[in-house]
Order: structure tokens, then C-alpha cells, then sequence
């Protein structure tokens, strides 16, 4: 396992003008993004949904990388997007996984089977030509640009220590720095997307 | 029964067109399998089918994000499971999206006893989202309506195809 924000720090030397939907990630990503205006950090409008928002993005905008953060837990509650995101084959799509293995946000209680689910496996089975696990950073950072550098569709699965939130939601720091309707404008005016 | 009585697949997919739509998120339902040869045959849309409906709001909002015009085309069984997810991604982000809902149970006769229709247009009112029933071709310019609709308030609207005469089944 190793630190998402160690492992953001190091993407992002990688990132180049892709579009970054940092999910999860956000609150580590807001402060090492070096291009905000091409970030889309949303929070969690709604678990489950931040890999077919990132499918809808990469088939919206082909000419540009999309590169998600996505988490185990919202994978885990609607799998099929999988298939989706295999049948469309956006070569511009970059999906990554977070899998701490719990919900983090609510405590830390274990995903279902928590530890034994391969992710990667899962993504091929539903039609992803590539698929990557990484428990070790350095496997990770060594193999980085050549999965950026190839097409997508892939998921990347990641081992990261949970940072488990035990604070009621209301008493917690508040991270994002644009509201969600800023993020995309900016966006919007950085892609020369009529508003 | 007239051809007005019946709302034809060709008279939806011209809808679509005319409204500039470039993507369908779509879920199949009982109703809509002569729409879907016709979408599929059609050179300006992209048909991209989900699992789950609830995973049609956040394709739609990426969609829309990037300066597309998605359309959702679901029944109202998947509307009721999509809830959080049109809260979060079309509701929360301001999409403007029409969502075509297949309307499942209801008759203008009688009594409509199916809860699948019973509860959808409660559902939609509890999470205000305007909608326009639709039940044959004389009713197809609503559809263009909740387009603009959508354009307007930068919200979710709903188009309740009443199936009364299954005119997608033929």
C-alpha cells in the first residue's frame, strides 16, 4: 500500500494537458494540480457514478486525455459501468483506482470482501484491453508514463492506505476551493466549450 | 386506431435530431426496441447503453460537461433506482438534460394500478423535476418544449411516454 498523495505528487509529473477528475483524491489533488483549469475537482456529487461521468467526458471531448481517480467502493456499486466503458473503448480514458479497501468517509468498515477482490481482473473479464494492479509505488512510478502513453481504455488498480474520516460530514474541513458550477465553466473556457 | 393515435419511433428519432442530440444513454425498456433499430441505423447519434440507470445521470452529466447533448432514454423502474444519482450529477451539476421515461403501467383509462406509474410522476415531483406526457405524435412538439425547457433552467425534464397504444412495439 502507499500514500494516494505520494502517488498524485508523482502523476502528476505525468499528467500533461489531460483532463483530471481527482474523485476521492480531490482534496490531495487541489493542492499539487499544477493545471486547475483542467481539473474537475467534484467531490462525490453521487457514489457510484465517477467512472461513467469520466466515460461520458472522454467521448464528449476525444482529442484529450480523461484521466479518473475512482474508488472501490463507488467501482463496487455499479460494476457494469465496466462493461460500458469496455463496449464504448474510448482510447482517451484513464481509469484509476483508489482501493483502500473500506469506506473511508463513513469510518473505515470494510468494502464487501475487503482484500480479495482483483480489480484488475474484473476489468479485463469485462473487456478492457489493459488492466494494471500496483501495490508498491515505485512499481507504480516506474510503469507510469508507459500506461499513459498507450491507449485506453485501462484501469489501473492501486493499494492506498485509508484515511478514514470519523468527523460528522458537517465538521469537517471543506477542501474544495470553486464550487462545483466554477469548476465546470472553467473547464468549459479552458477546452473553448461555448457556456 | 389513426396514425395520429400512435406515437412512431421515426416521429422521437426526429425530436432527437432537430434538438441537436448527439448521444443516447439509454437503458432498453418493453417499449422502445423499434426506436432502438432506428437510433442504432442513425449516423449522428453515439447509443451508449448502461447497466444500471442510475449510471445514465453521471454519463449524461460527463457528456454534458464536454459540451455535448446527451439524452436518457430509461423506464420509470430505472428512474426510481436512478434517485441519488439524478440528485448528484444532473440535478447537483446543472445539467440540462431531457430524459425520455418510458412510462410503464399507466393507462388514461380506467385505473392505473401498476406502482411503477402510480409512483413516477410522485417521484419526479418530490425532486421537482418538470415533466411533459407524451402519447402520440400530436404530442412530439412537447418533446422539443422540454429541450428547451432544459436549456432554459439548466435542470433535468422528463417525457412520459404514455404507451397506451404501444405504438414503439408495432
Amino acid at each position: 500500500m502507499f500514500h494516494t498523495a505520494d502517488m498524485l505528487k508523482i502523476f502528476n509529473e505525468h499528467r500533461g494537458d489531460a483532463i483530471v477528475i481527482p474523485g476521492r483524491a480531490g482534496r490531495h489533488w487541489v493542492a499539487i494540480s499544477t493545471r486547475p483549469e483542467l481539473d474537475l475537482p467534484l467531490g462525490d456529487p453521487a457514489m457510484g457514478g465517477h467512472a461513467s461521468f469520466a466515460l461520458g467526458l472522454a467521448l464528449a471531448r476525444p482529442e484529450r486525455k480523461v484521466i479518473v481517480f475512482d474508488s472501490e467502493g463507488d467501482l463496487l456499486m455499479g460494476l457494469g459501468t465496466l462493461a460500458t466503458i469496455a463496449e464504448q473503448a474510448p482510447q482517451n480514458l484513464y481509469h484509476f483506482l483508489l482501493d483502500n479497501e473500506c469506506y473511508a468517509t463513513t469510518g473505515g468498515q470494510p468494502v464487501p470482501n475487503a482484500g480479495n477482490v482483483s480489480y484488475d481482473a474484473i476489468a479485463r473479464g469485462a473487456g478492457y484491453p489493459r488492466a494494471f494492479a500496483f501495490d508498491r509505488l515505485e512499481d507504480l512510478a516506474i510503469n507510469l508514463s508507459g500506461i499513459l502513453a498507450r491507449p485506453g481504455p485501462v484501469l489501473v488498480a492501486m493499494k492506498v492506505v485509508p484515511e478514514v474520516q470519523n468527523e460528522p460530514i458537517g465538521r469537517r474541513r471543506r477542501w474544495q476551493t470553486r464550487t462545483r458550477e466554477q469548476v465546470l465553466k472553467d473547464l468549459r473556457a479552458a477546452l473553448g466549450i461555448p457556456a | 386506431m389513426s396514425e395520429q393515435a400512435l406515437l412512431r419511433p421515426e416521429t422521437v428519432l426526429a425530436e432527437m435530431k432537430k434538438n441537436g442530440v448527439t448521444h443516447v444513454v439509454w437503458l432498453p425498456d418493453s417499449e422502445t426496441n423499434w426506436l432502438y433499430l432506428l437510433m442504432k441505423a442513425e449516423p449522428s447519434l453515439t447509443l451508449i447503453a448502461v447497466s444500471r440507470e442510475g449510471l445514465a445521470f453521471s454519463a449524461a452529466a460527463g457528456l454534458a460537461a464536454g459540451g455535448k447533448t446527451p439524452i436518457v432514454l430509461i423506464q420509470n423502474t430505472g428512474l426510481m433506482e436512478s434517485g441519488d444519482s439524478l440528485r448528484g450529477w444532473a440535478l447537483g451539476l446543472n445539467i440540462p438534460v431531457v430524459m425520455m421515461v418510458g412510462y410503464r403501467g399507466w393507462t388514461r383509462h380506467g385505473v392505473t394500478q401498476d406502482t411503477a406509474a402510480t409512483y413516477t410522476e410522485r417521484f419526479l415531483n418530490a425532486f421537482g423535476i418538470n415533466y411533459y406526457l407524451v402519447e402520440n405524435d400530436a404530442d412530439a412538439p412537447r418533446i422539443s418544449i422540454a429541450f428547451e425547457e432544459a436549456k432554459k433552467t439548466r435542470r433535468p425534464v422528463a417525457v412520459l411516454v404514455g404507451d397506451e397504444y404501444h405504438g414503439f412495439n408495432r
